[in-house]
């Protein structure tokens, strides 16, 4: 219990009659980054702010470092719970400069240990030259490290990050959710981000939830929701794919229109609990990369659309049935619309559900 | 063409030609009249005015910010109410309050009779509201809601989220307040509050009431009592320089509010109020309300039901209502369409120097009426003086005055006064008629005047509607310059309440007054129609 920094233990909360989470409850280790997972209005930010305080919470509780801080029936102060956020607007101070905002919530120190730590942190996010310009003469990356440098200030227990993405390029964001990884990490904190970008999330996050309608689908690293995801609604939001009809022939095969899957049916989940009988009927999740090009497989597939990529193309195809898969092919084998091409199955990881 | 790139300039031209025509009196000759004034009464005046500005400033800060907080970020019963009921005073004119103040606490009114004979007692001991207080007190209670919207307009977008930055950084609520979301809204409370110390500059009806001599009641006097226009413009040239001040420092709060993008509100939950708190806070929001509102517009009915039974003569009655109408009329006309060619001006022919004339031409709502009345009779006399000279020599006959004492002298001072209150409404309708919109209509074959009717005016339609009922209320409160510059027989509402309040006449002057409130309540209709969308 005491190795959980935040605990949340069937927590509820609504407003009014709209209930915006159901209970939900996770683990978070000291020193680790999780992620909420989720596309908008499933109740991300929601869960962020009851953990900040912002919120109150109908039922259940919210434990942070071995000291409950939200009850049905209590909440302490959000000053109190020692908890940085990063807000997804930023919400940085324009009247302060850089190094006044990174040094706003270091009240309570002598001046001479707050500069020191406003130049630590300026230094860590690498913002030492701009320490006396003002918020709106710095561009939007920015403005992000700004506002992650004033919440890490104070040495919070739990940094909560909002979104903080968001208003950037879709083109730093990878490389900015890598830098913001390594420097949370260079401060010892325990994070959590909420985002809808499965990208951000598998860049920055040692664990991830996926969210969907207030309640956590599944609580896991990136690799086993991609290949091992716990339900439909995670195997349809986590990565691409689609979904064939098979029958299952044993424990470890499964026969679909394309031949027989061996292998472990790591998430072949059967309603109710029953063993995995012979001949049920499920449905098999094929990722982009289980297909792959054969040129002299017999098994063919007309291309009925296709997406370059760069070094890879994504077709997408039809088998003799009529149903559609994807494939993700290496970017030299162009081929038309309409063409047939040879592929052939790999699939290492085989998904299936009832 | 040429005239509608010159057109700003030409309004630019408008404002700043009284301000130089005043501005030059500083260098003409100093008179008799005007070393009397310096030796007896302009020490008085620049003391009565710094504690008016201090006075009013302090209170509709403390009156304003405190209201605009507890209805942007608590829930208390009522709040929904008291968030539009409270701009409700603005329908009020000043000098309107003042005389309801003064009639009802005054030593003959009904709160002092009443203490006389409840207590059988004379209450020597009730304050004067005749006093400095009085005037400071019944500006606040008019003047508040203009730093209350700002604020609340500031509050509102980021006082929440700033609250919330603040106590994420360790400060509890009531240090976060002071320390984070005060200074966020500075630059709109500071908006709000330039605004009320231009409005306690330049008011002339409140004070006159009270007899509270400050710079716009001495140029009244000095040119109509002591029929100096030297002195008069002597002491408007003063009165400009304070006012110049507060442009300065307005513009710069108005430049940092950019910086300061109010985002997107979110529907935050509200911080829930009980107990005694919510008590205080809904019985100090309710008597504001009840004081600056309900108490004025009732005893202003009772008055007006009152003077209405006894002998009172309707049709004088109507035709000061007809003089305010069709002249509130003309000069919204006038208004609106000088606003429109200025818009399309910049628009056809922007540049930096265009910009420039139409922020000179906007900021005539700055000068007080009583100076812009002095400025624009100068040089009006003077081209005046020219023009009879001309024609007599040409024509071989005197024509005698053509423009003084005419509406158009009244109608120049209103479009410069009233320019920018037309100009924002007119000009962001404009902003929302990209080029690209031009582009698409000509690629559908529209041209010229066919993009005009078929594209613009549908689009600028309520721009322009707003921007006219706001000048036509606006016109109809005027008091200074209508009275000032008024020819021979156009006594409007406004005219006539100073006339009748300057003679103690509180009954007769009610009717006019609660029609000048009723029309007022329009733009604040109108206001709160457009926040709901």
């Amino acid at each position: 219990m005491d190795t959980f920094l935040l605990q949340l233990n069937h927590v509820r909360q609504a407003y009014g009659q709209q209930v915006v989470i159901h209970d939900l409850s996770l683990q978070l280790k000291k020193g680790s980054i999780g992620c909420l997972l989720g596309s908008s209005g499933c109740g991300k930010t929601t869960v962020l702010r009851c953990v900040a305080g912002f919120e109150t919470i109908s039922a259940g509780e919210i434990w942070l470092n071995g000291e409950c801080v939200s009850r049905a029936d209590f909440s302490l102060p959000p000053e109190r719970r020692r908890v940085g956020m990063v807000f997804q607007d930023y919400a940085l101070f324009p009247h302060l400069t850089v190094a006044e905002n990174i040094g706003f919530g270091l009240h309570r120190q002598a001046a001479a240990a707050r500069q020191s730590r406003v130049e630590e942190l300026m230094m860590v996010v690498g913002l030492s030259e701009v320490s006396a310009q003002y918020p709106h003469q710095l561009s939007g990356g920015q403005q992000q490290r700004v506002a992650l440098a004033r919440a890490l200030a104070p040495k919070p227990e739990l940094l909560l990050l909002d979104e903080p993405f968001s208003n950037l390029d879709v083109s730093l964001r990878e490389y900015l959710s890598q830098e913001v990884r390594e420097i949370i990490k260079s401060q010892g904190t325990t994070a959590i981000l909420v985002t809808h970008d499965q990208a951000e999330a598998f860049a920055i996050a040692d664990e991830i939830g996926v969210m969907h309608r207030g309640e956590i689908q599944q609580w896991d690293t990136a690799f086993n929701l991609y290949h091992r995801p716990a339900n439909r609604l995670v195997a349809d939001f986590i990565g691409q794919g689609a979904f064939l009809p098979g029958r299952v022939l044993s424990d470890t095969r499964i026969e679909i229109e394309m031949g027989v899957l061996n292998g472990e049916f790591s998430s072949l989940r059967i309603a109710g609990g029953e063993p995995n009988r012979k001949d049920n009927q499920v449905d098999v999740l094929l990722r982009p990369d289980d297909i792959v090009y054969d040129a002299i497989s017999e098994l063919r597939a007309e291309v009925v659309q296709k997406a370059f990529r760069g070094a890879e193309i994504l077709y997408t195809l039809s088998l003799a049935s009529g149903a559609r898969v994807l494939s993700l092919v290496p970017s030299h084998h162009d081929h038309a619309l309409g063409d047939k091409i040879g592929i052939r199955l790999e699939a290492d990881h085989v998904v299936a559900f009832r | 063409m040429f005239i509608g790139r010159l057109f700003p300039f030409f309004v630019a031209g408008l404002v700043l030609a009284p301000v130089g025509a005043i501005l030059s009196s500083l260098f003409s000759p100093t008179g008799e009249i005007w070393s009397h004034l310096v030796e007896s009464t302009l020490p008085q005046l620049l003391i009565n005015t710094l504690w008016l500005s201090v006075g009013v400033v302090a209170g509709t800060a403390v009156v304003g910010i405190s209201l605009a907080w507890f209805t942007a970020v608590f829930e208390f019963p009522g709040r929904r109410f008291f968030s539009w009921a409270l701009l409700l005073p603005m329908a009020i004119p000043a000098y309107v309050s003042a005389f309801v103040a003064l009639g009802v606490f005054d030593f003959t009114g009904p709160i002092q009779t009443f203490l006389r004979s409840w207590l059988n007692s004379d209450v020597s001991w009730f304050p004067d509201i005749r006093g400095r207080m009085g005037v400071i007190i019944v500006m606040t209670l008019a003047f508040y809601p203009y730093v209350y919207l700002l604020a609340r307009n500031a509050f509102l977008s980021q006082g929440k989220r700033s609250l919330e930055v603040a106590q994420s950084l360790g400060f509890d609520r009531r240090h976060g307040f002071f320390k984070v979301v005060l200074p966020m809204a500075r630059p709109w409370i500071a908006g709000g509050l330039m605004l009320v110390l231009m409005e306690s500059l330049a008011d002339f009806g409140t004070v006159a009431v009270f007899n509270y001599n400050t710079f716009t009641t001495a140029i009244y006097k000095a040119w109509f009592s002591m029929f100096s226009l030297q002195a008069a413009s002597q002491l408007a040239s003063v009165l400009i320089v304070l006012v110049f001040v507060v442009i300065v420092v307005e513009q710069r709060f108005r430049s940092r509010m950019r910086f300061a993008e109010a985002r997107k509100s979110e529907r935050a939950q509200r911080i829930p109020l009980t107990g005694w708190r919510c008590g205080l806070l809904v019985a100090f929001a309710l008597s504001i309300f009840l004081l600056a509102f309900v108490l004025p517009l009732v005893q202003l009915i009772v008055w007006s039901a009152r003077a209405y039974s006894q002998d009172f003569d309707i049709e004088r009655y109507l035709e000061f209502l007809w003089h305010s109408l069709s002249l509130s009329g003309m000069a919204a006309t006038l208004i609106c369409l000088v606003a429109l060619f200025v818009v399309y001006g910049v628009r056809r022919y922007p540049g930096v120097l265009a910009h420039l004339a139409v922020r000179v031409a906007t900021l005539g709502y700055a000068l007080p009426g009583a100076v812009l009345a002095i400025g624009v009779y100068v040089p009006l006399t003077w081209l005046d003086g020219q023009l009879s000279e001309w024609m007599s020599q040409r024509l071989g006959f005197e024509t005698g005055q053509l423009i003084q004492g005419t509406l158009f002298t009244m109608l120049i001072a209103y479009l410069i006064r009233f320019m920018a209150v037309s100009h924002f409404p007119i000009d962001s309708a404009m902003q929302r008629i990209t080029h690209s919109i031009d582009e698409a209509a000509m690629s559908f074959g529209l041209k010229g005047w066919s993009i005009i009717t078929k594209v613009h005016i549908p689009i600028l339609r309520s721009g322009i509607f707003t921007a006219a009922t706001l000048v036509f209320i606006d016109v109809m409160k005027e008091m200074p310059i209508t009275l000032m510059t008024r020819p021979f027989g156009w006594d409007t509402l406004a005219v006539r309440i100073y006339e009748l309040t300057s003679e103690g006449q509180w009954e007769q002057a009610a009717l006019p007054a609660v029609t000048l409130v009723s029309a007022g309540l329009v733009p604040i209709f109108l206001m709160m129609q457009q926040t709901e969308k």
